[in-house]
């Protein structure tokens, strides 16, 4: 697996690294995480390893994004110290989006100017909710107020481009609630909003928890109101609906590395359970910490699984996401990257969507309405 | 060819036919006990799914009898399903005598008996055969007497079984040997073979099955079809193991095969005669009794670009089941396919089934019909078993539909209900008789339409299983007969029509349009289906579309999932037909005659 490079694919690439460390599990969640923090210093140094198999992986990247897992369960200075080792070992464009994401409860302003000190330009904070009681049922270890705090010490850091994440249809969660949550949030005048729809994953102490009948989550109805509520408030508010779950104050200010994933950009993930994507394969890595650092520590790409996408599937994804966007999917170019054009070969299922109010079509782009981003998974169906 | 036994194994559904063969195979040792399985002759993966024979199978058994001697048993095990007596009657015609089986718990049933008059009516050496003498609800007695009484056959010529447990099996085999007659014919006579069966071979081409009534035949030998004149140059001939055994000939008395190069389809007919073209037999063998199929329904390809690959599908398949006849036909909302008949509604999901399983054809079928018979007020009458040929309503001076006898076997204490069952069939003209204290045979007089429309399944649940039923067609009769249409958001969807009885045409649109809600998955936008009768709406359903259906996140690992779910969404959608901009599935067209409690 030395040194894979990148397809055909001149924008620069993205960079992810995943940190597998959360001070507590949260109810709801699937991502793969440990509590024990003293793996760190053993982590960070696999995750250097790691780097030396993937140099040659793109000529330029301008995004990085450090996510996780909990990236502020780790220090600034350990922080600091791994966007170094990323320098060294990739050719970063010095104009480029640099993300750590932060969990309220691990931050002050200390901490936030230690990421500025370090590099990073873009903060996105795990914020989820405002109100104590939905904070409690998701199991998040912080409250409302920590989730202000962590607001206010990005900016007070100096910070110019903060996201917020959020989640919806909690159970228990009323339309007044979710609307004060987001009014809160927008108090802060975030640059970024990701408001995502609370999902069962199975396994989870939640998904046991529903299959007891302890609850259930919004019905399709339901859910349909809270996503177009949702959507209305924030564009009425001066936001752009960019995809399904995120939201910018202005087009410059979409999430740069997100979007890499949307249009087939290469993307290098590092660290457990990451994913990796050049162009034509994806590749994911192990799943623990201990399997990856065993393969690292051997000298081995700690991959678990790739798959090669072939041209069908790649029509396929990229369908997916450009229904997911919108933007939409831009004809000639889908023609160019992908072998088909839609307008011609769909003419009559594109023209159908557009009659039932899902996408809108012109010469060049057809994208969905805001009732099409709501069933993206079925119009890429065409 | 005094030592040759040709026989078939016949009997009511479950007797226990392809099990009596297992056993008949074993003891004779054609597979070795390591290969061995179940229904070992029931190969087919539908057979094997839902239990029941399909197909009738022959093989060819070696058997050294109790005086020493060695003999050739030609086995032909037979379906029991109703649907399927066609099977049974063009094997009868290659067999000197028959196993008539009987479950010894369930007694004599309705196939009992008319399989016994196709025996019958072959002039066949009939073995009655009790079988499953091991259920603990096995009745010797009753059986018996209802072999007497009800069969009109020697009680005392019965031999005792358990095929499952393998118990009297010698008996059986000896009984063969010594009461079923060998095989009449000349080998020295010019050839004639009767045509069977045959399926088709990629490699081979046609595999003909076929009975040797006079003459010899070998490989090299140029043979010819009676019936189109054409001729062929034999490359192999055999007979029947569990895979096809080559031999050196096949001579009069045998049952085997015969390979010849047969690649054009056509040319093959079941119940034709095959001679040789340098010495050819004075007159073809009398064949087969032309089938009437009894239930109509037109099949197309999901993707329309398949219909040529359709055609030649259908032909090859039709080799294999001679029951099954079909023309072009068009339809306006699914193009172009096929009008088929078939033998009845269990015969026409075997044909969809094998379609696509062997011939690998994604296809559509309309909602069944049987033929109706109009006469127009110029004099003129035209059958119709497509409801798109409906006549102009005002044009219509008579309608009739066929009738049927249906002969009902059964214990008395569900007569009652059975009796419900048929009234509510428009029933009539009842008779009824006492077969033995407690058992009754009920016969009445139906609309074919009306038993088509989930009569059987609901005869079984009645009887609790215990009912038996077999039908004839007696004639037609005039009845109150409107044309009941399906729209599909306005438009009239015409493989999804059905001539139906005017008293209950609306009950008839209401199920269609609950049962079609049930089966048309949702889709993005709102799907009306109505019911009409000459215009006029009678029922309606909704189908409500979805309105969110959008994953949360979609980052690095979310992706791949992901697509694998949609790769298997747009499998199944691939397998719906599109009618304008709505996806229907196969299922929704059988649905629609399907009743609410299964
Ligand atoms: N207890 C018992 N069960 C038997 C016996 N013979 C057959 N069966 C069972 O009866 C069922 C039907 O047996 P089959 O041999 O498939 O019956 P069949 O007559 O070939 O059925 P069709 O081909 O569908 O008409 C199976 O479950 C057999 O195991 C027997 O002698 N005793
Ligand atoms: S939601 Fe975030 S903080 Fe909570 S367990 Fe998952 S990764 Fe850790
Ligand atoms: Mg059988």
């Amino acid at each position: 697996m030395n040194s894979i490079k990148t397809m055909e694919n001149s924008a620069p690439a993205g960079l992810y690294i995943y940190v597998p460390f959360c001070r507590s599990k949260c109810a709801y969640c699937d991502f793969y995480s440990i509590t024990d923090g003293s793996q760190a210093a053993g982590y960070l140094h696999a995750l250097s390893r790691e780097m030396e198999h993937y140099r040659e992986f793109a000529p330029l990247f301008d995004t990085v994004y450090v996510g996780g897992g909990t990236p502020s369960c780790l220090d600034t200075g350990q922080l600091e110290e791994l966007l170094h080792r990323v320098r060294e070992a990739f050719p970063i464009a010095p104009n480029s989006e640099i993300t750590v994401e932060v969990n309220p409860g691990d931050v002050d302003t200390v901490f936030m100017r230690g990421l500025r000190d370090a590099g990073v330009n873009r903060v996105s904070v795990g914020v989820q909710s405002f109100d104590d009681s939905i904070l409690k049922s998701l199991g998040r270890r912080h409250n409302g107020r920590e989730g202000r705090e962590a607001v206010e010490a990005a900016r007070a850091a100096g910070f110019a481009n903060v996201g917020v994440d959020l989640i919806y249809g909690v159970p228990g969660q009323s339309h007044d609630l979710w609307q004060e949550t987001m009014e809160t949030a927008l108090v802060f005048n975030p640059e970024h909003l990701s408001c995502y729809e609370l999902t069962l994953e199975e396994g989870t102490p939640f998904h046991r928890r529903m299959e007891r009948g302890e609850f259930s989550l919004p019905g399709e109805e339901e859910a349909y109101r809270f996503f177009s509520m949702t959507s209305a408030f924030l564009e009425q508010r001066g936001y752009t609906h960019y995809e399904v779950s995120n939201f910018a104050r202005e087009r410059a200010l979409i999430s740069r590395h997100n979007h890499k994933y949307w249009d087939h950009t290469p993307c290098l993930g590092l660290g457990p359970a990451a994913h990796s994507f050049n162009g034509t394969r994806r590749w994911w890595n192990h799943r623990s910490l201990e399997g990856y650092g065993r393969d690292v520590a051997s000298g081995l790409a700690p991959v678990a699984g790739a798959e090669d996408l072939t041209p069908e599937e790649l029509r396929l994804e990229a369908l997916y996401f450009g229904f997911r966007t919108k933007r939409g999917i831009h004809g000639p170019e889908f023609r160019e990257r992908y072998g088909i054009d839609l307008f011609r070969e769909k003419g009559p299922a594109l023209r159908c969507l557009r009659d039932e109010g899902l996408v809108t079509l012109d010469d060049e782009f057809m994208a969905p309405t805001r009732r099409g981003l709501a069933l993206a998974d079925r119009l890429c169906l065409l | 060819m005094k030592n040759i036994r040709n026989f078939s194994i016949i009997a009511h559904i479950d007797h226990g036919k392809s099990t009596l063969a297992d056993r008949l195979i074993q003891h004779t040792g054609m597979v070795e006990d390591r290969n061995f399985r179940d229904q070992i002759l029931d190969n087919m993966d539908i057979e094997r799914e839902r239990g029941i024979t399909i197909k009738s199978q022959a093989i060819t058994l070696p058997y050294r009898a109790k005086n020493g001697q060695d003999y050739i048993l030609n086995l032909i095990d037979t379906p029991g399903h109703v649907d399927f007596t066609y099977e049974v009657s063009r094997s009868l015609a290659s067999c000197e005598g028959v196993l008539l089986l009987i479950d010894a718990s369930q007694g004599v049933q309705a196939q009992t008996i008319a399989n016994l008059y196709l025996a019958m009516e072959n002039n066949l050496a009939i073995i009655p055969v009790v079988n499953k003498i091991d259920l603990l609800t096995a009745d010797v007695d009753r059986v018996l007497e209802q072999i007497d009484a009800e069969l009109g056959l020697d009680p005392f010529s019965h031999i005792k079984c358990s095929a499952k447990q393998g118990i009297g099996i010698e008996d059986v085999l000896e009984a063969i040997v010594e009461r079923i007659p060998p095989p009449k014919g000349d080998a020295a006579k010019a050839l004639s073979a009767l045509i069977f069966d045959a399926k088709y071979d990629s490699f081979r081409g046609t595999v003909i099955h076929c009975r040797v009534f006079d003459g010899e035949v070998k490989p090299g030998d140029i043979i010819r079809f009676m019936s189109s004149g054409s001729t062929y140059k034999v490359e192999e001939v055999g007979c029947f193991g569990i895979a096809r055994l080559r031999k050196d000939t096949l001579a009069a008395g045998d049952v085997g095969y015969i390979i010849a190069g047969v690649k054009t389809v056509a040319d093959v007919h079941i119940g034709d005669t095959i001679t040789h073209d340098n010495r050819p037999a004075d007159q073809a063998l009398p064949g087969f009794k032309e089938i009437k199929p009894v239930v109509f329904s037109s099949i197309y390809p999901i993707s329309s670009e398949d219909y040529e690959d359709l055609a030649v599908s259908l032909e090859k398949y039709k080799l294999n089941d001679a029951a099954l006849v079909y023309q072009k036909d068009s339809s306006v909302a699914l193009g172009l396919g096929f009008r088929c008949g078939f033998l009845g509604l269990l015969h026409l999901e075997i044909v969809q089934e094998r379609l696509e399983r062997e011939f690998d054809q994604s296809i559509i079928l309309s909602v069944p019909s049987v033929r109706y018979r109009f006469t127009l007020k110029d004099g003129s009458v035209v059958q119709v078993d497509n409801p798109s040929n409906y006549p102009d309503p005002s044009s219509i001076e008579k309608a009739e539909e066929p009738f049927i006898r249906a002969t009902m076997i059964m214990p008395e204490k569900y007569l009652g209900a059975v009796m419900k069952l048929c009234t509510e069939k428009r029933g009539a003209n009842s008779t009824m008789n006492y077969l033995s204290p407690g058992r009754v045979e009920l016969i009445y007089e139906m609309p074919l339409a009306e038993v088509l429309f989930d009569f059987y399944d609901r005869f079984k649940t009645v009887t609790q299983g215990y009912g038996s039923f077999d039908y004839d067609i007696i004639d037609y009769r005039e009845g109150k007969l409107v044309l009941l249409d399906i729209l599909v958001n306005g438009e009239k969807v015409d493989a999804l029509s059905q001539i139906v009885h005017r008293d209950n045409a609306r009950q008839r649109g209401v199920h269609a349009c609950d049962k079609l809600k049930d089966e048309i998955p949702r889709q993005q936008f709102k799907i009306a289906i109505q019911g009409a009768i000459g215009g006029e709406i009678i029922s309606r359903s909704t189908i409500s579309p979805f309105r969110k259906d959008v994953t949360a996140k979609c980052y690095g690992g979310d992706i791949t999932r992901k697509r694998k779910l949609l790769e298997k969404q747009k499998k199944g959608k691939k397998r719906m037909k599109m009618v304008g901009t709505v996806s229907i599935p196969q299922s929704a067209f059988l649905a629609v005659l399907q009743s609410d409690n299964d």
